[in-house]
């Protein structure tokens, strides 16, 4: 067995002989979908150990009131059996596999060093050229004038597009696994909508009493659901702004850059500061969380993808101030670094755990209709 | 000088910690010592789930009505009559109010939990169970700015005449004596005290101590210093050393902290047989949670304090799923040998059983019609044969969660001494449960015990703290 196989079979045993325990106990049924999806079942094959691992969203609330967990000898620790098991998720079901096992090891060097590496390269580029440190004239095309559109768009788009052909690889593995198709006659929609309300409201980190999740300690916050909302929205943002500039590329012939007012130039700049606001909350709620809840092994991952996302949503701010100055052209180079970077760890990285929770979540949403195969009754 | 407390508070679990708030909030600067470190406090509370509460319309998570006469009768019957009635009804009325107190102090309800839905009429089941409620209480002792010190053990309790003067505490070696106007005593029954369970339960007629195959269910930290310290001293004792809630938990159980994980509820589903392959007890004779409770000390009088619930494949799924794995065998037989049972006896057990099983409508969520006709015992309900490989067994033994033994206290949780209540001195939680419960125990009615008189004792003691003062000052 390779190493990382074995690991993954490791921790995978781990959830299921937690999962025993938490199932004779069920405290913890109101604070998300994972218990209540674990009492549907009475053993925990490898499948329903990924989909429960990617239904938990490492709230904490259960480990602070675990009667079970450390020092207990029964040493349960669901949030951190399950971000474990996430991890691997990412990696197992990604394609090609060597890719993930890489990053999931060394997540934050490895995003910073791409960021350095592509920037590096596209700075030498222009550098050959003499035109890394100049300032550009404000005249239409200015971003062109130091790489033409067709370059960028030669770079970026098989990177962008084997990203999202590995990830849609992955995700359909993995739901393929999962095996959650409704039965027949049943109808999907219900559940494609309660999954997708869940999902973007952050449903589960509202602990389930809606005072939010735990950070640092016992006490619950709303503080990660917030600098989520703020980075992902920030995120749409951002890619709506990219959408809307290439339709007017290509659709209306109108080049960048684009004024102040404009739409893509309002969106971007809504969607940087969205980005920059919600991953320094999240780095730092990252950084001080309590030593217990969740997986340290991940702690490189989560905060590879927070300084990724941070450096591209600074940076992509920083383009629209420096406009006028010589360091544009560099920091151009940082910016198109940072985002192919962000493209190219798309499929193995933190960013992949939107889409396998989002898979969990709609299984969930589907299962919890179906009649339960067990008999438990009144007594 | 020494700072001197108005109310001092002993324990650190449920009825400690409302004993403190309600003391607190009622203008007394409170020290709250417990025995254990940070992360093992608040002792048993952070292994339950639910509380028992009265109510005579549906109330949020809780279903249609439990009125008071309901309850009172509840208790009545389980524990044999051995019990306050005035304190009891005192509980129970106040548990149908005491819930907005629990809220506001950061504590939330959820609906009674999946394989517990007999409960949802009469237990309100906390969001996380009992450690967030204890989480919960911590934060409000801190946010109203009660002094906590963990690791704080009481050697010993200085009484005059039934008059509280101060506790020595702290970790051996370095006791510290520590003066308050008040104290409230809420640290448990003696449970984890082994030496003190051998003593109670003494030797059977087979010669074995059977405390000495016991579970503790909960903390390791309730050792009953300060129980048999005050009741030396004077204080009025109640209740029977040997009576205690007493569950069967799974033999495999650890000796402290297993919580209720490792209880198995499918003893109502098949038979129970002790080591000898005898049946001893109508596992049938009422629904498991108002059961439950009573096959620790079933299971305590049998010999090696052993017995297996033995089951068939038609159990499977029918309850709540147990922490360890049963064993599993093709045939009685070899089941019989895996458990080591003589064989020809548990076989004829088997054999009697399901020749006495009469026809019948099965259906484990009502009292039904499948019994038993000539057996002793008999199985009044849910008797179905056994003979549908694979088997399952599993042995339990007796789990106790806390003991009986306490001090008598009246309805203001005063502790009496010699029949009079102390002027300052005061009982919560399992150290006086023993004045409502004599024996027997019904879901969740520890924790309404431990809240309402946690309350009552943190009133009683913030006021006794007053009139002390009062009193120095008219003095001077």
């Amino acid at each position: 067995m390779l190493p990382l196989e074995a690991l993954v079979r490791e921790a995978e045993a781990e959830v299921a002989r937690q999962m025993e325990i938490c199932n004779a106990c069920r405290y913890c049924e109101g604070f998300c979908a994972v218990f209540p999806a674990m009492t549907r079942r009475l053993e925990f094959p490898k499948a329903d150990i990924h989909y429960l691992a990617n239904l938990c969203h490492n709230c904490g609330a259960c480990l602070h009131s675990c009667q079970y967990a450390p020092p207990n000898p029964f040493g349960v620790n669901v949030p951190q059996a399950m971000a474990r098991v996430r991890r691997m998720t990412y990696a197992e079901y990604a394609w090609p596999a060597p890719l993930g096992g890489l990053y999931q090891r060394n997540g934050l060097t490895l995003a910073l060093a791409l960021v350095a590496a592509l920037t590096v390269f596209l700075a030498l580029g222009l550098q050959t050229q003499g035109t890394l440190w100049r300032p550009i004239a404000l005249e239409a095309g200015s971003f062109y004038a130091i790489f033409p559109h067709n370059l960028m768009v030669s770079l970026f788009a098989p990177v962008f597009l084997f990203a999202c052909l590995s990830l849609g690889i992955g995700v359909a593995r993995f739901w393929t696994d999962l095996d959650a198709a409704p039965s027949k006659g049943e109808s999907i929609h219900e559940a494609i909508q309660e999954a997708s309300l869940n999902a973007i409201k952050l449903k589960y980190l509202d602990g389930g009493h809606g005072e939010g999740c735990n950070e640092a300690d016992d006490r619950f916050t709303h503080a990660r659901r917030h600098f989520h909302h703020a980075t992902f929205y920030g995120f749409l943002l951002c890619f709506a702004s990219t959408s809307v500039a290439t339709l007017y590329h290509y659709g209306l012939g109108w080049t960048a850059p684009y004024d102040w007012l404009s739409l893509p130039k309002l969106l971007g700049t809504l969607g940087g500061v969205g980005l920059v606001v919600g991953t320094i909350g999240l780095g730092l709620l990252n950084l001080n969380r309590h030593p217990e809840h969740g997986d340290s092994g991940n702690a490189p991952m989560d905060r590879g993808f927070i300084a990724l996302l941070f450096l591209v949503g600074a940076t992509g701010l920083s383009l629209a101030f420096l406009r006028e100055s010589a360091a544009l052209p560099l920091m151009l180079c940082l910016h198109l670094g940072a985002v192919m970077a962000f493209f190219a760890t798309m499929p193995y990285d933190k960013f992949a755990h939107g889409f396998y929770r989002g898979a969990a979540l709609l299984k969930w949403s589907i299962e919890r209709r179906q009649p339960t195969r067990l008999k438990l009754t009144a007594d | 000088m020494t700072k001197i407390w108005d109310v001092l508070v002993i324990g650190g679990g449920n009825a400690a910690l409302c004993a403190a708030i309600t003391a607190r909030e009622a203008g007394a600067s409170v020290l709250l010592l417990e025995s254990a470190p940070r992360e093992w406090r608040g002792g048993n509370s952070v292994h339950t789930r639910n509380i028992r509460c009265m109510h005579d319309a549906p109330q949020d998570v809780l279903t249609e009505a439990y009125p008071e006469e309901e309850f009172w009768q509840d208790l009545y019957k389980v524990t044999g009559g051995i019990t306050n009635e005035m304190l009891a009804r005192r509980v129970i009325r106040e548990s149908a109010s005491c819930r907005t107190w629990m809220r506001a102090h950061g504590v939330h309800f959820q609906p009674s939990l999946s394989g517990t839905l007999h409960l949802s009429r009469t237990n309100a089941f906390f969001m996380g169970g009992g450690k967030a409620l204890v989480n919960a209480y911590y934060r409000s002792a801190h946010a109203l700015g009660i002094e906590v010190r963990y690791e704080s053990p009481v050697e010993r309790v200085e009484l005059q005449d039934g008059h509280f003067v101060a506790v020595h505490a702290g970790p051996p070696g370095a006791l510290e004596r520590i003066s308050a106007k008040v104290c409230v005593l809420a640290s448990g029954g003696f449970e984890s005290n082994i030496a003190w369970q051998r003593e109670a339960w003494g030797q059977n007629e087979h010669g074995e101590w059977p405390a000495d195959q016991f579970a503790i269910r909960g903390t390791r930290y309730n050792m009953g210093v300060v129980l048999r310290d005050v009741i030396a001293n004077g204080a009025d004792p109640v209740g029977d050393p040997t009576q205690a809630h007493m569950v069967a938990v799974d033999a495999r159980a650890p000796l402290f902290d297993g919580g209720i994980s490792t209880r198995v509820d499918s003893v109502s589903l098949g038979i129970m047989v002790n080591v000898n392959g005898e049946r001893f007890y109508d596992e049938g004779e009422d629904f498991w949670p108002k059961r439950y409770a009573l096959w620790g000390r079933l299971i305590a009088l049998q010999p090696r304090q052993l017995a297996h619930s033995i089951i068939d494949a038609k159990a499977i799924g029918r309850f709540m799923p147990a922490v360890f794995r049963g064993e599993k065998a093709d045939s009685l037989e070899s089941l019989g040998a895996k458990l080591g049972l003589p064989l020809d006896q548990f076989l004829n057990t088997i054999r009697t059983f399901n020749a006495a099983c009469r026809p019948g409508q099965f259906d484990h969520s009502i009292m039904d019609n499948c019994r038993t006709e000539g057996l002793t015992p008999e199985k009044t309900h849910w008797a179905r044969t056994i003979d549908t490989p694979p088997y399952f067994a599993y042995s339990l033994k007796p789990g106790v969660t806390f003991t009986y033994l306490g001090v008598r206290v009246d309805e203001t949780a005063a502790v009496h001494f010699g029949g009079k209540p102390s002027p300052n001195l005061f009982a919560a939680g399992e150290i006086m449960a023993g004045n409502v419960l004599g024996k027997g125990y019904t879901a969740g009615v520890g924790m309404t015990i431990g809240t309402i008189f946690g309350r009552i004792a943190g009133a009683s003691a913030a006021k006794s703290a007053a009139t002390a003062q009062e009193n120095s000052r008219v003095a001077a």
